[in-house]
């Protein structure tokens, strides 16, 4: 018991849980704001590469029945892969963050909980991919008068499936990192491209041997690259897509939580959280 | 009298290797406690146990009323730390990071919490500049003023004092006796500034190996000890000396009474 004589004021119950959620994001929000380089790299390398595809696609397009249908169909897959490129890289970057900065072991010994600290890992994930995919967005229709909300609704369904698979492979490899160090720190750049050639962004699941096809559908992403063609090339939203989609999904971020947790309970058994670091 | 901290057959092992092999102790409430022993005996791994940041191989801790390994979510917003083990983000400036944790500790009323904290740490002109432009003693007053933010109950500071010099130090201390005498605050102290232990510490619990093989007030262990003052009381337990003059087998200790 304490014989402690309080002066300050603290909030409680869920207000707090929401402060503290508050707090994480305001943290990487401070490092966001005040840094226009880190800013102008996050739309960086989205833009190069729709102004890549943007050309491949003037390249192409005369001698393309399917680009002649559909010419904003490699540029709207390019921005597409970045909700999920950026969704990933939004959590892992978050906790690369504070390992840089031996930050972790303040964090977890207030009273932070790890399904706080996980929102707001999210939360930011969600901040820089809109700021990066929306810059890429922006110089598309600028450059080359392509607007992918032309997609409409499933444009919605797409992004938040995306982004939610992208968030699941980012907690996995927030997971990772906990246990390997900052060692594993490519993981986070390049863990994400383990599944772009079986999510099928630039061409068909159909054209994949088989086997790989079987592999490629059990990802979200292989639906909805599938369901953003149909949309393009054939006018109708495939919902038995989008539904897959967005099953897979809950077992994929239940998985990369688990294996989170997983991974800051080795950690707390031995003695990590206080002493990663650089 | 109140205890704010019980600890209870405390066991930590990694591996093959005991840090912690059945530590007890009670930290009496609104007293100042220090942890003592050498590198390795055993402080800060005893330390991150009562934080919550490392799993207990066995054994219990309750920090005011509650039991850290079950329900520690209740208790930390009561709690808060400084270690050098940790720092602060760099780029980040002295405000930013103070606002970042009165955040997290729901501090309500956060801006004039900072500017008060800032002033009693001497900060208020280190407000707009980055942690990392700091020197070490000015990050060290920072760490301090961020574990004074949500006025905690109990206050464990693991080497508190270790990069300031000795004016910034004696001002850092003569603050924490205040801030204690007000509040009534529970402090733990890893140190090894044996000046710092005579003059803030009521307890003083002497680690060596992993084990608690002492305590008591300073005043009672310089008379155990009949030693002149905590150095060479802390030399003694250090080198496995303290059984001969208790006239004890050493615990922690061989046989030629080195320090295992």
């Amino acid at each position: 018991m304490s014989a402690a004589r309080r002066h300050i004021e603290q909030y409680g119950g869920s207000a707090a849980a929401a402060l503290r959620v508050v707090a994480l994001v305001r943290r990487h929000a401070y490092l966001l704001l005040k840094s226009w380089p880190r800013l102008l790299g996050m739309a960086y390398y989205p833009t190069v590469t729709m102004v890549l595809w943007a050309f491949v696609t003037i390249y192409l397009a005369p001698s393309s029945n399917v680009l002649k249908d559909a010419p904003g169909l490699f540029i709207g897959a390019v921005l597409l892969w970045d909700v999920l490129f950026r969704g990933q890289l939004g959590v892992s970057l978050t906790l690369v963050e504070e390992l840089y900065s031996r930050n972790l072991g303040n964090l977890f010994v207030s009273p932070l909980t790890l399904p706080e600290y996980i929102a707001g890992q999210l939360v930011m994930s969600l901040l820089r991919t809109l700021i990066g995919v929306g810059g890429a967005c922006l110089c598309a229709w600028l450059l080359f008068r392509y607007s992918i909300f032309t997609l409409g609704f499933p444009l919605i369904a797409f992004f938040a499936n995306l982004l939610v698979f992208g968030w699941a492979i980012g907690l996995a490899v927030s997971g990772m990192l906990l246990r390997v160090g900052l060692g594993a720190e490519e993981l986070a750049w390049a863990a994400i491209f383990l599944v772009a050639p079986v999510s099928g962004v630039y061409y068909p699941i159909g054209v994949l041997p088989g086997w790989l096809q079987a592999i490629a559908y059990l990802l979200p992403s292989a639906h909805v690259f599938e369901g953003m063609r149909a949309v393009l090339l054939a006018g109708t939203f495939p919902w038995h897509h989008f539904w897959s989609a967005a099953a897979l999904n809950v077992g994929y971020l239940a998985l990369g939580a688990a294996l989170f947790a997983l991974a800051v309970r080795h950690a707390r058994e031995h003695g990590a959280l206080l002493q990663m670091g650089e | 009298m109140l205890t704010a901290i019980v600890v209870s057959d405390l066991r930590k092992t990694y591996d093959a290797v005991e840090a912690v092999r059945g530590i007890s102790f009670a930290v009496r409430a609104g007293t100042t406690t220090a942890l003592l022993g050498g590198n390795g005996a055993g402080k800060t791994t005893t330390l991150s146990m009562l934080l919550g940041v490392l799993t207990p191989t066995a054994g219990q801790i309750t920090v005011l009323g509650e039991d850290m390994l079950r329900h520690r979510h209740r208790v930390l917003p009561r709690i808060n730390f400084t270690s050098p083990y940790v720092d602060l983000p760099k780029r980040l400036t002295v405000g930013e990071n103070l606002r970042v944790f009165a955040d997290l500790y729901g501090v309500r009323r956060a801006p004039a919490r900072i500017a008060a904290v800032a002033a009693e740490c001497d900060l208020t002109a280190l407000l707009a500049r980055a942690y990392g432009g700091l020197s070490a003693g000015q990050r060290t007053r920072v760490s301090l003023a961020k574990a004074l933010l949500n006025e905690p109950d109990v206050l464990l500071l693991d080497e508190p004092t270790a990069s300031l010099d000795p004016d910034i130090g004696d001002r850092m201390r003569t603050y924490l006796e205040q801030y204690q005498r007000r509040t009534g605050c529970t402090m733990l102290l890893a140190s090894h500034n044996m000046g710092e232990v005579e003059r803030m510490c009521d307890d003083v619990i002497m680690l060596r190996a992993g084990r608690v093989v002492d305590q008591g007030s300073p005043q009672e262990l310089l008379a155990r000890y009949g030693r002149e003052d905590m150095e060479q009381v802390f030399l003694d337990v250090a080198r496995g000396r303290d059984a001969a003059l208790r006239d004890e087998p050493a615990a922690g200790a061989g046989a030629d009474g080195v320090a295992l």
